[in-house]
């Protein structure tokens, strides 16, 4: 006898095509796995599909902002419907990466250095002046992203000034927020987390080496992957340690996606916590699974058993 | 450990495919066609002002008085009572023109793809406007040609820059395999060749032996009703004219053509027959009937009208909020605007934050095939009603303003 499962796919974030595949797959994996399944939108009709659907657990393929920073999770809370992955406290602390950031480095866990400025800082105060400094301190080259968002999108990098002002342009037309962080060269992990058990790290090489932009995330073939990474079991281990360690500080559940970057020495560096992970047919987590002995039905259907484990929160 | 391999057939495809990667910008594409998002992006023609009634009278006729051939292969040259037709469109269109010399195409487009595999090897070059129709860059770049851009002002291409290519292009023993133009209310420019510039594009053809492919689909659509003589008028054995029902009918329907000297037109019905056999005999039908029955030209009056008023709004809303240092095109027809940014803004980079404002726009580098067209942009004034243009240009000068504010305090005045 299956779960009466609703899952959420597509929004109104610039995510959303990614989403709609993400859902796809996950509604097929959950059918074929004998759960009545009903893929919802985000749109107007969500709250009285929800009231009305009768759900055990609401799956949440969502990637962007409605997904990502919280407020999903909090709808659900409200309605009492239990849902997979983090709660919404969680959800809007990873989702927002410079309040993340300054939370690892609290606890003492591996991120680059890294700057936040606002564009009203930039307006209104003069932050403008001030990027020789940054330069200064972080070195060079440097990486430039919104503080939210996802998909690598208005990802930027920079070594001048003024590369460096056009990049915090690019990051400002995404969100209000941008982070300067030192760019860290090495080899880019991601490692994926199951309720708490780290699964084999995957290994991403974009061709030509060109940067994991947007391009390399969603083109597929434009990017190598190696599940396991190629990197020693020493430093295999320390990046399963950092994962882990930014997972429990976070207070994930279910599943997230750690991705980290290991430089020439084997040092990992964690850049950020991904809390509705994509499953599409190029997305990481699903990668690890298999790497695990895990198809990707065995991954979704885990998930679930997971969130009706949780059940619907009490006292919000 | 396991490599993953994503794509297995990597190794197999052409390498003229290699450019094709997912997007940044058709990714944030994605949400436009959303409700509350204005969409001055798309160039889509506003079909609710087609008679329907006579549509659907016209199409039950069609099945009624020749279901079985309309639904049967026709010949690779397309229809021939419908060429008849299309030679009316052209004399309309200031073209005098015979059925045999025309090739019925699916849409313009394919006029302007089968044009491509007919001349283009890797890596020669073709000459187009800068900016250039989109559709035309990617079907040039997918035979791998080289696009040469030559610069426009308000009178359109400028003689003298296409002059300086060619010489440029002789300098280093490389031809043009042709120029690529669209000389009437062209899409992204809004502007039109004047009728000096005409005579003076053919001249300079002439003499560097070049090949021009004419491309006409805004011709009938001057808010004036002018009509400036093409360039096959002026030169019919230099100029391969292309043409299409999607802007004065429908798009739907598919139905374009290619006009041509006959050695070129030969290979272009053996290339059309290899693209698809044939054109869809049904809508040929379709059309051929709507030109024969209906009083087209009065079809294409009301949408002059409705473009007309609504290029005003767009112009009006543009004059009233946008910041100093814009600067745009002023169409006397056609569907476009093409707005130039104040120094500093990135058409590319500001579209996440126009769409958070809910409206779109295209980004300028689209229309060049060589990476420039940051600080500039298209707007479609088509499809949207006056109100909604409006308010979709109050959105956009909310953004502009705030940017400009952004670029100023981060680079200084310089």
């Amino acid at each position: 006898m299956g779960l009466a499962v609703a899952v959420l796919a597509g929004g109104l974030s610039f995510e959303r095509e990614v989403s709609l595949r993400s859902g796809r797959r996950v509604a097929e994996a959950l059918t074929a796995r004998g759960h009545r399944v009903s893929r919802l939108d985000l749109d107007h009709h969500l709250v009285a599909g929800l009231a009305e659907g009768g759900f055990d657990i609401a799956y949440l393929a969502l990637h962007g902002r409605a997904g990502e920073d919280g407020t999903i999770q909090g709808l659900l809370e409200l309605l009492s419907v239990p849902y997979t992955g983090p709660d919404a406290v969680t959800s809007a602390l990873t989702w927002d990466k410079a309040v993340f950031k300054g939370l690892l480095r609290r606890a003492g866990l591996p991120t680059p250095d890294w700057v936040a400025i606002s564009s009203d800082a930039v307006r209104d105060m003069g932050a403008g002046k001030t990027l020789e400094r940054v330069i200064e301190r972080l070195g060079t080259p440097l990486v430039v992203k919104p503080s939210q968002g996802g998909a690598s999108m208005g990802v930027r990098t920079a070594s001048v000034p003024r590369d460096l002002a056009g990049a915090l342009v690019s990051a400002f037309s995404h969100h209000q927020v941008a982070l300067i962080e030192r760019f860290v060269a090495g080899t880019e992990v991601a490692v994926s987390l199951v309720d708490g058990e780290v699964l084999p790290a995957v290994e991403i090489v974009p061709r030509e080496g060109a940067a994991y932009d947007f391009a390399a995330r969603y083109t597929a073939g434009a990017t190598e992957f190696f599940a396991p990474a190629r990197l020693p079991t020493a430093v295999l281990a320390a990046c399963s340690e950092v994962a882990l360690a930014a997972y429990e500080l976070a207070d994930c559940r279910h599943i997230t996606r750690a991705d980290l970057i290991v430089d020439p020495d084997g040092q990992p560096w964690l850049l950020e916590l991904d809390t509705c992970p994509g499953m599409t047919e190029t997305s990481l987590v699903p990668m690890a699974a298999a790497a695990a002995g895990w198809d990707f039905a065995d991954l979704v259907e885990r998930v679930v058993t997971l969130a009706a484990e949780t059940g619907a929160p009490v006292g919000v | 450990m396991r490599s993953i391999e994503l794509d297995p057939n990597l190794s197999r495809y052409a390498s003229r495919t290699r450019g094709m990667r997912a997007s940044e910008i058709r990714a944030l594409f994605a949400v436009a066609t959303r409700p509350e998002i204005v969409s001055l992006a798309g160039g889509m023609p506003f079909t609710e002002a087609l008679d329907y009634t006579a549509v659907g009278e016209v199409t039950a006729g069609v099945i009624a008085d020749s279901g079985p051939t309309a639904l049967q292969y026709g010949g690779g040259q397309g229809l021939p009572a419908l060429r008849e037709r299309l030679v009316d469109v052209m004399a309309a269109e200031g073209v005098p023109a015979s059925p045999d010399d025309l090739v019925v195409t699916t849409g313009g487009q394919q006029a302007i793809d089968l044009i491509g595999k007919l001349f283009c090897d890797p890596g020669d070059v073709v000459l187009a406007e800068g900016p250039s129709y989109v559709g035309a860059i990617g079907a040039f770049a997918a035979y791998q040609a080289e696009m040469v851009h030559v610069p426009m002002d308000a009178q359109g291409l400028i003689p003298a820059a296409l002059a300086e290519r060619l010489d440029a292009l002789a300098a280093t023993q490389r031809r043009a395999k042709f120029l690529y133009t669209v000389p009437n209310h062209q899409n992204p420019a809004g502007v039109s060749l004047s009728l000096a510039r005409r005579r003076e594009v053919l001249e300079i053809a002439y003499r560097h032996d070049l090949l021009v492919i004419e491309d006409n689909p805004y011709g009938l659509l001057d808010f004036k009703a002018e009509v400036r003589p093409p360039l096959r008028a002026l030169a019919p054995d230099r100029v391969l004219y292309v043409g299409t029902l999607s802007k004065i009918f429908s798009p739907g329907i598919r139905v374009g053509w290619v006009a041509a000297p006959e050695p070129i037109r030969d290979k272009l019905v053996l290339l059309k027959e290899a693209a698809d056999l044939c054109q869809s005999n049904l809508t040929q039908y379709v059309a051929e009937r709507w030109l024969g029955t209906q009083p087209w030209l009065r079809q294409v009056d009301a949408y002059r009208q409705v473009y007309r008023e609504r290029c005003e709004a767009l112009l009006g809303e543009l004059g009233a909020e946008l910041p100093p240092g814009c600067s745009w095109s002023e169409p006397t027809g056609g569907f476009f605007v093409w707005l130039r940014l104040p120094a500093g803004l990135d058409s590319g980079e500001l579209l996440a934050k126009a769409l958070r404002a809910r409206v779109a726009y295209v980004p300028g580098r689209a229309f060049y095939a060589d990476g420039s067209g940051a600080q500039e942009l298209r707007l479609s004034f088509c499809f949207p009603p006056p109100e909604r243009i409006r308010e979709g240009v109050r959105r956009l000068a909310e953004v502009l303003h705030g940017e400009v504010e952004l670029v100023r305090a981060l680079y200084g005045d310089a």
